[in-house]
């Protein structure tokens, strides 16, 4: 079986089991004392990823680091129809990529500022701020450009990898003290992703009562 | 902020870390009741703990106690008691220590959504709770004044997950103790060992009248999960209660009466509440308007 190398509060273990519940694929978790054992520093887990980073994949010994790149994996290997992650034609796998890549700057910059947050890192919580800021402006911009077009999502006109990988520290800004009130294409695109079928939560991101449940 | 001028809260023992949190190599700087402060592991082995100045030079060293896991110091002449718990002692017990969760808000209203039973099928669903299960069974709260503190006993509450060694749901019986504006324990039905009390303890480390860190440990007779799980659970528990705690306003607990309506199932926070007013605590307290003014002056 799967086995994920996961921490639960972890935005980017998060994707992963999301993305696993939406495909219907089975796996177990071994969890990871990243906080506040920092087990993801130490010896044995550093055999297993020399970056020493969350989250990793076990696929019946096929041993993958990197969310963005278990996520291809995984829609490569599991989602029959081929819908998540479209390789055949080239423009939308350059989207894709494009929108996957932009995941890495959303983390770097959102997730710094709930780690500062949250468990009290010390890093320099507003350039995080001010950076996660200057992403979500691009992202709102090219999702309100989506919607002219009657594409509701990062990469066309169906929900992609790409999605997935963007959502978790979009949706956690709040925890970093960011607020997300001005960001009207984000806040609709965070809604539709929370009403796909196989959903799952994760502490810090749940179904809001007063959020729009109409269908576009 | 300065450091605070409550007499109550100054001489309170308070949590500023675990002891793995302050090494030789790397002191645990951080900041209680708004004065920083600097804990490191001297050469005898001991935690030291001392005040700091804005440059971070070392003040006023300050009594420390290592127990439970965790360090306590405090900033006052004539310090309360820390509280007793002696089931540290029994033996099959595991203590796990969880870490903190920084929350902005009053240290006060950490404590308080704490003991209050009526979040729990809300904000941990399948968790600690889930719709239609809601109903919170009356239960009594009182002030013991012969020990002063505040306990909740006869509570009662269907539960999907109680802790992490339970498979099924099960009726949980609850007794909430509070020893402190910042620290309370809660005693909850051990599923794997008829008779006996699981504990969760939660140390509420006072940054500032609006920022705070909890801190809390499980001490549980458990056999089948390892330390990693039980912590992995506690902090899902915590980090489902954070973006709920700092979207309550005021931040700072109102204790007059009336600001919030109570129900029912409030019996504890009204008598914790009660307690509190009591002591005449003014940290983490909404000010009246009186002496907004006189602090403005």
């Amino acid at each position: 079986m799967i086995k994920l190398y996961d921490y639960p509060a972890s935005g980017n273990c998060y994707k992963i089991r999301l993305f696993l519940n939406i495909l219907g694929v089975a796996y177990e978790t071994v969890p990871v004392d990243f906080y506040p054992g920092l087990e993801h520093r130490n010896a044995d887990f550093k055999a297993i990823n020399p970056l020493g980073q969350l989250p990793v994949l076990d696929d019946d010994g096929f041993v993958i680091r990197d969310a963005q790149a278990i996520l291809a994996y995984l829609a490569s290997k599991y989602d029959a129809a081929g819908t998540w992650f479209d390789r055949d034609d080239p423009v939308a796998l350059g989207k894709t990529m494009m929108w996957l890549a932009f995941a890495d700057q959303i983390t770097a910059t959102s997730s710094a500022a709930r780690l500062h947050d949250v468990l009290g890192f010390d890093l320099d919580v507003d350039a995080a701020r001010k950076g996660a800021h200057a992403a979500f402006r691009i992202l709102d911009d090219h999702l309100i450009e989506q919607e002219f077009v009657g594409e509701y999502w990062l990469a066309g006109d169906r929900a992609s990898i790409a999605d997935i990988a963007c959502f978790p520290y979009v949706a956690l800004a709040p925890d970093g003290g960011i607020n997300l009130g001005n960001y009207h294409g984000i806040r609709r695109w965070l809604a539709r992703i929370k009403r796909m079928p196989d959903f799952v939560e994760m502490p810090g991101i749940f179904l809001e009562f007063d959020e729009p449940m109409a269908a576009e | 902020m300065a450091k605070t001028t409550d007499a109550f809260a100054l001489n309170e023992w308070l949590v500023i870390g675990r002891l793995e949190d302050a090494t030789h190599d790397k002191p645990r700087v951080t900041r209680l009741l708004g004065q920083d402060i600097r804990a490191e592991r001297t050469a005898d082995g001991a935690i030291g703990v001392w005040e700091t100045d804005l440059a971070g030079n070392k003040g006023r060293a300050l009594p420390v106690q290592e127990r439970y896991g965790h360090i306590f110091v405090t900033l006052g002449d004539t310090p309360r008691d820390l509280l007793e718990m002696p089931e540290f002692e029994e033996e099959g017990r595991r203590l796990v220590t969880i870490g903190y969760v920084r929350v902005k808000t009053s240290p006060l209203r950490v404590v308080e959504n704490f003991l209050d039973l009526g979040h729990f099928p809300y904000v941990h669903t399948n968790y600690l709770g889930a719709e239609p299960q809601t109903e919170v069974a009356n239960y009594k709260a009182e002030i013991r004044e012969d020990v002063d503190e505040v306990w909740a006993t006869d509570c009662s509450f269907f539960q999907q997950k109680a802790a992490k060694s339970a498979t099924d749901g099960q009726q949980s019986e609850y007794e909430y103790r509070v020893t402190s504006p910042f620290i309370t324990v809660l005693y909850k039905t051990c599923p794997i060992k008829p008779g006996a009390w699981d504990l969760v303890g939660l140390f509420v480390q006072p940054l500032d009248e609006d920022l705070c860190e909890a801190h809390s440990f499980v001490l549980p007779f458990d056999e089948e999960n390892t330390d990693v799980e039980l912590r992995h659970f506690q902090q899902t528990i915590f980090l489902q209660d954070r973006p709920i705690l700092e979207n309550q306003l005021p931040a700072l607990l109102p204790l007059t009466p009336g600001t919030e309506m109570p129900a029912r199932a409030d019996a504890t926070s009204m008598t914790y509440r009660r307690w509190l007013k009591k002591k005449n605590i003014t940290f983490g307290v909404q000010k009246d308007a009186a002496s907004t003014n006189s602090r403005a002056a």
